[in-house]
């Protein structure tokens, strides 16, 4: 059932032409590559990892937010759901599977940009190396981070408008970004009271920061197996309170 | 015989206002019983509470108090769905889908093999008037098609109960005769069909019973037949004044004016009365005509009051 639903979003999403940004992730990645190999020698890999690799991010990031924002409101808006939730489909269910489509939408998006980029890398490099692996372990965060920002996204979009949805997922993940510093801030601050509540925003706000990997991988450095089990632990507990969240929300409020 | 549809005390409050949020009522404590195979009628003017009881019923808003079953199972298990369709009031499906790929994707929900899915929808289409537009994305699709389209997705499962929430609007005259044929199918079928609507000679040629809401209140249960002959017999009279001669001042208030022609409704009893005055005035009479009893009039004769006793009586049976 759930299923039903993600292949549904994932057919919305195509039909609504959302892949097409892969044509403004390609021409950015040719012009890099043409101009990278033309002025800088030796910095080529360096530039063109860093650079395809923060596009990705920022391409999904986008992607789950005004897509993520709209997944449950328009159905509600557009009165779509009333027919759907006819069906023996639980609601918790539609929403799981609303979120499914989308995260097999971002994955699907982003491995098409991931190709770009080695093609891209290839180009200027005209060989792979073992370091790069962690090229793909960086983009395997990225997606992490895009699965919990959609998790997020879903969760406003239980109960706001895709507007505030918006503005609350965005605000959340620059939170989240800068999470370390709040505690550090906190950290340093004379007030106990201020040091609470800092250190209780660092534990209870998504910490982003884990997920960036962009510069280990431009600088080719190995990404330790370590990181990646405790991002991929935290992403998922993460992930799972936000949705039981938001299906508590959806599951018992009046559709209009 | 276990009933098809069990409402109990059904009750929903809305509430309004941003800060101060107060109730109001749309539903208050409907309580019927529907059995299967039944084709049931649901009528009430514009706000009675009908498409409220209808979202209620499907879960998609939930009761203030009360509650209701569903061939067995109460409403909160979405099982039941496996044995019921809707169509909501005014549907509006996925733009990207065509038709054919609305269907596809709702009877997926259902345990149906790939063979019989094709099968079923393509004689649903068939059904609906809509195979020659099966392939068109439903943002191409003008009101009555979505209309069509969403009939097609209620009975698309073959479900034993059948919830129609205004199945007529939006259709022209041969879309309305082609949805009460296809009333007439499932009730041949055994099936128990529930829908709402203004459309009395639809109600009363299609239903074995109908209730009226109004107000969020149930005024009454009954046969079509029992809900009509309550209505006062009217009628109304067509007449031309010679120039210069004025209208009778007791028929001043009764009026309307067309172009030359007056029209005015008067009750049975005071049929003569009229005519009197309108020979005092040297009417020229065009017609007397019978007026059918329509819902709208019953309607504003409950809101007025009226009529509850009677329609307190017809109930005695159905409740
Ligand atoms: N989401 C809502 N919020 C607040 N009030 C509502 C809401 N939906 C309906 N109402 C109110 O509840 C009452 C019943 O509305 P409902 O839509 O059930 O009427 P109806 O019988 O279906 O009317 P119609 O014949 O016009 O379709 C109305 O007074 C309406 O204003
Ligand atoms: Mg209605």
């Amino acid at each position: 059932m759930t299923w039903v639903v993600a292949l549904n979003t994932f057919r919305e999403a195509v039909r609504d032409r959302v892949l097409y940004n892969l044509i403004f992730f390609a021409l950015l990645m040719i012009a890099a590559a043409v101009l990278v190999g033309q002025i800088s020698i030796g910095i080529e890999h360096l530039v063109i990892v860093n650079l395809g690799l923060t596009a990705i991010s920022i391409f999904g990031l986008v992607m789950a937010i005004f897509i993520g924002v709209g997944l449950v409101y328009k159905e509600i808006d557009k009165r779509t759901l009333y027919a759907l939730l006819a069906r023996p489909l639980r609601r918790r269910q539609f929403l799981v599977g609303k979120y499914a489509g989308l995260l097999l939408t971002l994955a699907v998006n982003t491995a098409l940009m991931t190709l770009g980029l080695a093609v891209a890398l290839f180009y200027v490099s005209r060989t792979f190396v073992r370091s790069d692996l962690s090229i793909l372990v960086a983009v395997y965060f990225i997606l992490l981070k895009l699965a919990l920002v959609t998790a997020l996204a879903l969760l406003f979009s239980c109960f706001s408008t895709p507007m505030l949805s918006t503005v609350f997922t965005l605000g959340l993940y620059l939170a989240g970004t800068f999470s370390t510093d709040i505690r550090s801030f906190g950290e340093v601050t004379e007030s106990p009271a201020l040091g609470a509540v800092t250190k209780f925003l660092y534990y209870l706000l998504p910490n982003f920061n884990n997920f960036n990997a962009i510069a280990a991988a431009a600088y080719g450095r190995q990404i330790p197996l370590i990181l990646v089990a405790q991002n991929t632990a935290y992403a998922a507990i993460y992930i799972t309170l936000v949705l039981l969240a938001a299906a508590a929300i959806f599951s018992n409020r009046d559709l209009k | 015989m276990q009933a098809a549809i069990e409402i109990d005390g059904l009750t929903k409050d809305y509430y309004l206002g941003f800060w101060r949020k107060r109730p109001r009522r749309a539903l208050d404590g409907l309580t019927l019983t529907i059995e299967e195979g039944e084709v049931f009628g649901f009528l009430g003017p514009n706000g009675a509470g009908k498409t409220t009881t209808l979202k209620l019923l499907m879960g998609l808003i939930f009761p203030t108090s009360g509650g209701a079953r569903i061939l067995g199972r109460a409403i909160e298990d979405v099982s039941m769905h496996h044995d019921v369709g809707y169509l909501p009031e005014q549907p509006y499906f996925y733009d990207y889908l065509t038709a054919r790929e609305l269907l596809d994707y709702f009877a997926r929900f259902f345990r149906l093999s790939a063979e019989e899915r094709r099968r079923r929808i393509g004689s649903v289409l068939d059904l609906v008037g809509l195979s020659s537009a099966a392939d068109v994305q439903l943002r191409r699709y003008s009101k009555g098609m979505l209309q069509r389209i969403g009939m097609a997705q209620a009975i698309l499962h073959q479900p034993r109960v059948v919830f129609l929430d205004e199945p007529m609007s939006g259709l022209d005259p041969v879309g309305r005769r082609e949805a009460r044929d296809i009333i007439l199918d499932l009730k041949r079928q055994g099936r128990t069909v529930f829908f709402s609507t203004h459309i009395l000679p639809d109600a009363e040629m299609l239903c074995d019973r109908v209730a009226v809401l109004v107000g969020g209140k149930l005024q009454g249960v009954g046969s079509p037949e029992q809900i009509v002959s309550i209505e006062v017999e009217s009628l109304e009279v067509l007449f031309e004044l010679p120039a210069g001669s004025a209208l009778p001042p007791a028929l001043e208030d009764a009026a309307t004016q067309t172009g030359a022609r007056y029209r005015i409704q008067v009750p049975e009893a005071q049929l003569y009365d009229a005519l009197e005055g309108l020979r005092a005035a040297r009417a020229r009479i065009i017609s007397v005509s019978q007026l059918k009893p329509t819902l709208e009039d019953f309607f504003l004769r409950l809101v007025g009051g009226e009529q509850r006793k009677h329609a307190v009586e017809i109930s005695g049976g159905g409740l």
